[in-house]
């Protein structure tokens, strides 16, 4: 490349090198994510191998219809994200811009639901600690399922903020026209985290909200 | 070769990431690898001496029976302190912080790593973490260990646990981002003609060193951050009175914890291959052996973990696996060894500084090694689990090993760090200190563990005196030996004879460069067209011509 783009960091030979760096990063750091949340899931499959009754009854109260709308939300932004992602490729701005907005409008619709969610657990006296009340036999167990509810759900929905937040700031300058064909690595990368944190929620809905059910 | 920076004039005058710019505000907010490094052997250090204060505490303790110095809480909080503070403050970053960052695009001929302003915040969020582990210090401390077992660290102790597993959780991200920058900046910025396997080994080892840095980290990460969310809610997770698994705690906790180990010695092991093959002036033997053996220990590393956890109740067939994994991970290490003394073997090797520490550390890792199979052995493990002898393995490894290798390497680096030759006769008369003084700290605490003496008590039966007075003995020659260094080479930026570009000489791209190195690290991206540590073939390493003297080490010529 004979003349610096002006995206191109001074430590890259070019533009090439640094897209290969900056996704190879973000794969990376998925792979740290993976990790993060594995810690968390193996804790779950522990705890859930020892009280697989307590877990399926303190999952009934969990909100299917609530939870099951979130995942077709989510399911959807995957998809505005997919093509925002592709808008950026083929250089169309106000279709990249609609799509990257159309994204962080369902990422909220999530959150403002799981907000609900929290809520009525709250109401319930489903959150751990010294105001948690569980029908008798299980109520151990109960508390150790909410427990790793909030953590895994918590640890998502703050990946949800974050995503969110990153969204807006490729949306700023999406509309700015910082992304052309040739650059638009930000926006790939960010979509790689987006479908990660989705996939994420794709492993706990199952987990947390449909083990109770009867079969 | 064709970098045509070979022969720069061996003078400090030449512009340098030290002088490209001064002020404070030029060194906080630099996205200079090399910078970053040096702010790095700055806080590691601060660290390191005070890890080695509350190790000065302990075996001022132990010098007496009954334990006069100190009630049996606070020794309880010195050696929680002490490991804390030196493993996560200390030994997890030492080389690859230090020394990896300062090298890495030097040898694969990059201007920086991929992410300097990553980089640059991994330093903040190290020394963020190391805040809040200072503020719990201040505050009186934590007590349970450093492996923070539950349910003593999540219910029952009364000290500032919280602070201190917020400050690891935090100092765990710097780490990871390291491990990302060292991966992407492996893969993506090597020079022309430098392929994967004319990579020197000691970005093998950091390429190692960083899967396990990026795959095991975060799993300690949650762990602690679930032992802290459990202690100030009151959960149950890892409490047995409330439905929870206090031996799911120790699978996850070691689960990073045993690879941690490697974290620590891989990189040293990638520095002693260097040493060595420098200091014997011959190809190192089996370059792709050693490269992937590496791989081999990070691997195999993290299938080891319950070997911890014999006397903690694992079923015997899982013990069984465990132990016989643990005896795997000696192959490569072994391999490694015998690559070693392969490539000493009719070389001309000669006794400079870092070699002392690369010879030191083969013998200290070997004796640290041997005694980790005994370790691994289901039946002995019983015997002396929890006693002195687990103590003194992992000091030669993580001391004995990874220590010197530090110590080896910076000596090695000095003079491209600083562009300054230390004092050689001081140096290797400290080399020789440590290594006398190490051995006596920590051979006495085999005996005591054999015998039978627990590890982590305050007091001890009087019979074992002599063996602990020998130990303090020892610690206090030690200590020396680390204060030595760090006199004489803060002496030598100064005062130090200009090195030159390549004062061993060595075959690396990082010694083609003037030392020290200009802010972009090469005047002209070089071209790699010589396969490693290829002595034999490079007509451009002069030697000088008898092997150094004691005390009038002389710089090879550049011209
Ligand atoms: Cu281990």
């Amino acid at each position: 490349m004979s003349q610096a783009h002006s995206a191109l960091a001074e430590q890259f030979r070019d533009l090439e090198q640094q897209r290969e760096a900056s996704s190879l990063g973000m794969w990376v750091f998925l792979v740290t994510e993976i990790m993060f949340f594995g810690g968390l899931f193996m804790v779950y499959t522990v705890a859930r191998a020892m009280h697989p009754a307590g877990f399926a009854q303190a999952s009934r109260h969990l909100d299917v219809t609530l939870g099951g709308t979130n995942t077709a939300v989510l399911i959807c932004s995957s998809l505005t994200m997919a093509l925002a992602v592709y808008a950026s490729q083929v250089g169309r701005r106000r279709m990249l811009a609609g799509f990257l907005a159309l994204t962080i409008a369902l990422g909220c619709v999530f959150l403002v639901i799981k907000a609900i969610e929290y809520a009525d657990k709250f109401h319930h006296h489903l959150v751990p600690g010294s105001a948690f009340s569980f029908a008798a036999p299980e109520a151990r167990p109960a508390e150790l399922f909410f427990s790793l509810y909030f953590a895994m759900t918590g640890l998502h929905a703050l990946h949800m903020i974050i995503g969110v937040g990153v969204v807006a700031v490729l949306l700023v300058k999406a509309w700015r026209g910082r992304y052309t064909i040739e650059y638009h690595t930000p926006v790939e990368i960010s979509g790689l985290y987006w479908h990660f944190v989705d996939i994420i929620w794709i492993f706990l809905f199952p987990l947390l909200y449909l083990i109770g059910l009867k079969r | 070769m064709s970098t045509g920076t070979g022969a720069s004039v061996p003078t400090l005058g030449h512009e340098n990431y030290l002088n490209v710019s001064y002020g404070v505000k030029s060194w906080l907010l630099t996205t200079d690898h090399k910078r970053i490094a040096l702010l790095y052997l700055v806080s590691i250090t601060l660290f390191f001496f005070l890890g080695g204060a509350f190790a000065v505490l302990i075996r001022l303790n132990l010098l007496t029976p009954q334990g006069d110095l100190v009630s049996a809480e606070t020794y309880n909080k010195f050696f929680t302190m002490h490991g804390v503070v030196m493993i996560f403050f200390f030994l997890i970053p030492s080389i690859p912080a230090v020394l990896g960052n300062f090298l890495i695009p030097l040898m694969i001929g990059a201007k920086d790593l991929a992410f300097p302003r990553l980089n640059l915040s991994s330093w903040y969020i190290f020394n963020l973490g190391g805040l809040f582990t200072l503020y719990s210090i201040i505050r009186g401390g934590v007590d349970t260990g450093w492996t923070f077992y539950t349910p003593y660290s999540s219910l029952y102790s009364n000290t500032h646990v919280v602070a201190t597993v917020v400050g690891i959780f935090i100092t765990g991200f710097s780490t990871i981002l390291t491990g990302l920058n060292f991966i992407v900046t492996i893969h993506t910025m090597r020079a022309p003609g430098m392929t994967w396997f004319r990579l020197p080994l000691f970005v093998w080892t950091h390429y190692a060193t960083s899967l396990i840095m990026i795959l095991g980290t975060p799993v300690v990460a949650i762990t602690l951050a679930l032992v802290a969310v459990e202690r100030v809610f009151h959960l149950g997770i890892f409490n047995p009175a409330l439905g929870g698994d206090p031996v799911l705690f120790q699978h996850l906790f070691w689960f990073y914890s045993h690879p941690a180990v490697y974290i620590m010695v891989l990189p040293a092991m990638g520095v002693t291959t260097e040493l060595i093959t420098t200091f014997a002036r011959k190809k190192l033997f089996g370059y792709h052996l050693v490269a992937a053996a590496s791989f081999g220990i990070a691997v195999i590393g993290f299938f080891v973990w319950a070997h911890h956890m014999f006397v903690a109740g694992v079923s015997p067939y899982a013990a069984m696996i465990f132990s016989i994994l643990s005896y795997l991970v000696a192959i490569p290490s072994a391999v490694k060894v015998f690559n070693w003394m392969a490539t000493l073997y009719k070389g001309s090797v000669s006794w400079a500084t870092p070699m002392l520490y690369g010879l030191g550390f083969i013998g200290l890792f070997v004796m640290g090694g041997l005694t980790g199979l005994f370790l691994a052995a289901l039946g002995l493990d019983v015997h002396v689990h929890d006693t002195y002898f687990v103590v003194a393995h992992f000091h030669y490894i993580m001391v004995g090993g990874a220590v010197m290798g530090y110590l080896g390497g910076l000596h090695y680096w000095w003079p491209k760090i600083s562009g300054r030759l230390y004092p050689e006769a001081l140096a290797r008369f400290s080399a020789i200190v440590l290594f006398v003084g190490f051995n006596l700290t920590f051979f006495p605490q085999f005996i005591l563990g054999y015998l039978g003496m627990p590890r982590r008590y305050h007091a001890y039966p009087p019979e074992f005196q002599v063996l602990n007075v020998l130990s303090t003995a020892g610690a206090s020659i030690l200590g020396i030996g680390y204060l030595l260094p760090m006199f004489y080479l803060i002496w030598s930026m100064r005062y130090g004879p200009v090195a030159g570009p390549n004062p061993w000489p060595a075959t690396g791209l990082e010694w083609q460069t003037p030392s020290p190195p200009p802010p972009h690290n090469f005047d002209v991206t070089p071209v790699v067209s010589w396969e490693p540590y290829d002595f034999a073939n490079r007509p451009d390493l002069k030697y000088p011509a008898p092997a150094p003297e004691l005390g009038h080490f002389q710089p090879a010529a550049q011209d």
